[in-house]
């Protein structure tokens, strides 16, 4: 497939100029590091089975099934509108909080359904993260944004500071803020504040992060540098992230799903559904769906 | 064609001046009028201040706020009681309304499903209870302390029990649009690591709504310091000569203590009274002062 | 190995798998005990409506029990010591002094309202509202006090010679409209306020000055929330005690002369339950039967009021 001609341009955070990386298509897309991967993930950590979601009775995402490898990170891409955010916050069952919201299907984590009766989600959320568009710190001192998820859901730390320093360390964060740990985290930086909700977020130690849209409020530098994180944070934990940014899909995920939105018959609102997912590289060389290439080569969305 | 030339050369004169449409008589008349509408409280405020500060002159004495009234000699008498009083009431009155009013209010904002009938139920229920006039309140304050079992007239805490009602809904009111200042992302955020809805409340929400909280029941409580009917009601007494010593015991208030000093015939009862409303007048611009302190002082940006 | 302190990552945890992950999580009971307790709370609301509806309805009950509603509603003499049981000198008086305090503060509160709306800046607008809520803060027996003080002798009596009582619904009103400026004001500039820029540029783009262009296209594209300013200023003043009471006096008068002292409705509940009326007499019944009534007007009128100002908020 021909490939848009696009020149972008990788800076690894703090390496020299003299290391970029040209990428001219998604095919020449290299990794930091190389990996093969079965074309379906033979040990998921999350599943989703037969997923459909309702807002009172329109019926906003239809049938998706996916399931999430362990210590991948699978992209979730489309237009507007195509239920991706919907989906991701099904996952972690914020999206409960929306009035009038319903699910049908499954969401399994580690085999178990987290819609079934008597799940708490609140427990969910502690072992499912999430990461917000725009950053989201609290008002509060760098320290207590990361030691508040434990603090709440009543972890037994024996060492708080440690813990802090271990969150902030894994978010690649510690060095810019050990000083000043007591300030008020909206002192910090816009890429800053993403990598102390990061930091927050891994605090709590989950072993899946979700990520909703997390550098599309970021600058480029800054979004570079959250990029090498995910990289680094995949050792450790299975990450699964919305964007709309294709390139970024391609430069970090693993395996990439694309939804598409279509209009509703009867009210004519827009309701998403998943159309392709596949191993990053095979969707964005070669797709199987027309609307996926559509996509992918920017004719539409 | 000369016809047209002129009358555009005219009218271009016209346009090159400037705003001379707006400065015909009727447009001068218009705005002079709305002016001085403008102006016609500020000038309304200042007489009454001035009146006021004039007839109360000659009692502006130490006296006026350490001895008790007296028709007696009416020219010693004191509002000691109707301060204190106003003073105890009011404590009690905030201590009765602010939890219940944030309670309230945290429901309806953080707990409540807006699309429940009962919720819009509570909804149209606190607009229509903010304009009901206060002294229905103080009926509804008698018929709850009779029902409470207190048949004793005029006690501290049946004022504040009626002031409370009062101030209820402004209170509501004013916390639930604090509250609802705090954005969304602040809540997902704590929710999304595994805090309950409460844990979030109390520990984000709720702190970061406090200043507009704060603005808003001072607010409440400098309308409640000056409100007499209600206690009226109440059979507060008018004529105190000793000081509030608990939530039973009888009061006076200040601003009640003035109305029945004004309907006196003494004229130095009258001038007593006008020092005295300007001591109560002092005491509603300190709490304003307070309140927009505080909201200048804490106010985030988010 | 797992100090529970080194985030290590749960993928180290080998043992993961085997372990299923408790997804049961606590049972919350002090979230629901939270949660039922702040429901009371705001439930307080509805319990403070029906009480005074049920506070008001026995003893007015009572008091119908004695004087026929027939009476209460179709006579005309007010003398409750004389077993003379007809409301109509009270509600007369009260929208007599009412309407007096309307005919000051509509066209001075929408006067001031346009003039903060339509031509002042910014600066000027925050800095000169706040002054006009001060207004509001008085509290009413003081301003009641100043009807009888300055109102009532110099301003009526001696500047504008107008042959007025001790207490006359003329005083009452002038004074109760002043309180009520900052109320019609304020609603009526954020109505104002709320209409789009686009259509006063309208205006102005076909040659209209502003006058015009606040009185023909401004006013008409507010008028539901200056109506709403208006309803909500005739709610105020229609539950006003002090004033009424300090100024209107006590002497229940039909003559709807505002030069004449008259006994409003709330002056005659504040000055009878002032009084030493025993309980459950019909002395004391009727200051719930006209409270009863008082509240009745006021729902009505606060009815209206709220349709109005929805219809406001939605328009735009």
């Amino acid at each position: 497939m021909s490939s848009i001609p696009s020149t972008v341009t990788i800076r690894p955070g703090g390496t020299p100029v003299d290391q970029e990386v040209h990428m001219t298509s998604f095919t020449d897309v290299h990794h930091e590091a190389e990996r093969e991967l079965p074309d379906l993930p033979h040990d998921p950590v999350m599943e989703a089975l037969d997923l459909n979601v309702f807002y009172g009775d329109f019926h906003a995402v239809h049938d998706v099934n996916l399931s999430f490898g362990r210590n991948e990170i699978t992209a979730l891409i489309g237009p507007s509108g195509c239920g991706k955010s919907t989906v991701l916050r099904c996952l972690n069952r914020m999206n409960d909080l929306v009035p009038g919201a319903r699910v049908e299907g499954e969401v399994t984590y580690h085999g178990q359904n987290i819609y079934a009766k008597g799940v708490d989600p609140i427990a969910v959320r502690t072992h499912i993260g999430m990461l917000f568009q725009k950053p989201n710190p609290f008002p509060k001192s760098i320290y207590d944004n990361i030691a508040y998820g434990p603090r709440v859901t009543g972890m037994k730390v024996e060492n708080m500071d440690d813990l802090v320093e271990q969150a902030l360390r894994g978010a690649a964060l510690w060095d810019e803020v050990k000083d000043k740990l007591k300030q008020s985290a909206y002192g910090l930086s816009g890429g800053q504040q993403q990598r102390l909700c990061i930091a927050r977020t891994i605090a709590t130690q989950p072993d899946v992060i979700l990520m909703d849209e997390p550098c599309s409020a970021l600058d480029p530098i800054a979004t570079a540098r959250v990029e090498d994180l995910m990289l680094k944070l995949r050792e450790d934990y299975t990450i699964i992230v919305v964007t709309h940014n294709m390139q970024q899909a391609a430069r970090v995920s693993d395996r990439t799903a694309f939804f598409t939105a279509r209009p509703d018959e009867t009210t004519g609102n827009r309701t998403g559904l998943l159309v392709e997912y596949n191993l990053t590289s095979k969707i964005f060389s070669n797709p199987a769906d027309k609307r996926t290439e559509d996509y992918i080569s920017g004719r539409f969305g | 064609m000369t016809n047209v030339a002129a009358t555009a050369a005219r009218e271009t004169v016209v346009l090159s001046t400037g705003r001379s449409r707006d400065r015909n008589l009727k447009s001068m008349a218009f705005l002079l009028a709305l002016w001085f509408s403008l102006f016609f409280g500020v000038m309304v405020l200042l007489v009454l201040i001035v009146s006021t500060v004039i007839d109360g002159a000659p009692r502006f004495d130490g006296e006026l706020l350490t001895k008790y009234s007296s028709t007696l000699r009416p020219e010693q008498t004191g509002y000691r009681a109707g301060i204190l009083g106003s003073v105890w009431v009011m404590v009690t009155t905030a201590a009765l309304a602010v939890p219940l009013g944030i309670a309230a209010a945290l429901y309806l904002e953080e707990f409540a499903n807006p699309k429940r009938w009962y919720n819009q139920i509570i909804e149209v229920n606190l607009q229509n209870l903010a304009a009901v006039p206060s002294i229905v309140y103080g009926l509804l304050a008698v018929a709850a302390v009779t029902a409470a079992g207190i048949t004793e007239r005029g006690l501290v805490i049946s004022g504040a029990v009626a002031l409370a009602l009062l101030i209820l809904p402004v209170i509501i009111i004013t916390t639930r649009e604090a509250v609802r200042a705090v954005p969304r992302e602040i809540r997902d955020g704590s929710l999304a690591l595994g805090a309950t809805v409460w844990q979030t409340t109390w520990r984000q929400t709720l702190p970061s709504a406090i200043p507009g909280i704060a603005t808003g029941t001072i607010l409440g409580l400098s309308r409640a310091i000056g409100e007499a009917a209600p206690l009226l009601m109440i059979g507060t007494a008018t004529a105190i000569r000793f000081d509030p010593n608990g939530l039973m015991s009888q009061f006076t208030a200040l601003p009640l203590q003035i109305y029945s000093e004004t309907s006196q015939s003494r004229e130095e009862l009258r001038v007593a009274a006008s020092a005295a409303s300007i001591v109560l007048l002092v005491m509603i611009l300190a709490l304003n002062a307070l309140a927009i302190f505080i909201r200048n002082k804490f106010h985030r940006t988010w | 190995m797992s100090s529970t302190t080194t985030p290590a990552g749960p993928s180290d945890r080998t043992g993961l798998q085997a372990t299923p992950v408790n997804l049961r999580g606590r049972s919350r009971p002090g979230e629901q005990v939270i949660r039922i307790v702040l429901l009371l709370a705001a439930l307080l609301s509805v319990a403070t409506t029906i009480g005074i509806v049920l506070a008001l309805l026995r003893p007015a009950l009572d008091f119908f029990g004695d004087v026929p509603i027939s009476e209460f509603l179709g006579t005309t003499r007010w003398a409750p010591q004389e077993a003379a049981y007809g409301i109509w000198p009270l509600v007369s008086a009260t929208f007599l002094i009412t309407f007096i305090a309307l005919l000051l503060a509509v066209p001075v509160g929408l006067g001031a309202a346009a003039y903060l709306a339509e031509y002042a800046s910014p600066k000027t607008r925050r800095r000169l509202k706040p002054v006009l809520e001060l207004l509001a803060g008085v509290p009413s027996v003081v301003y009641g006090f100043f009807a009888l003080t300055f109102v009532t002798p110099t301003l009526l009596q001696k500047i504008l010679h107008i042959d007025v009582g001790f207490t006359s619904a003329l005083a009452a009103g002038l004074v109760l409209g002043v309180m009520i400026i900052p109320t019609i004001a304020s609603l009526s500039e954020d109505a104002m306020t709320a209409v789009p820029l686009a259509l006063r540029q309208g205006s102005l783009a076909m040659g209209a000055n502003r006058m015009q262009t606040t009185l023909r296209v401004v006013f008409p594209a507010a008028l539901s929330g200056i109506a709403a300013a208006i309803v909500l200023g005739l709610s105020r003043a229609v539950g006003e005690t002090m004033i009424v009471t300090l100024a209107a006096g006590s002497r229940p008068n039909l003559s709807g002369d505002p030069r004449e002292g008259m006994e409003a409705m709330t002056a005659f509940i504040a000055i009878t339950a002032g009084g030493e009326s025993p309980v459950g007499s019909t002395s004391y019944n009727t200051l719930f039967a006209v409270g009863l009534m008082l509240f009745v007007i006021t729902l009505l009128i606060n009815i209206v009021s709220i349709a109005l100002v929805r219809r406001f908020r939605q328009v735009y």
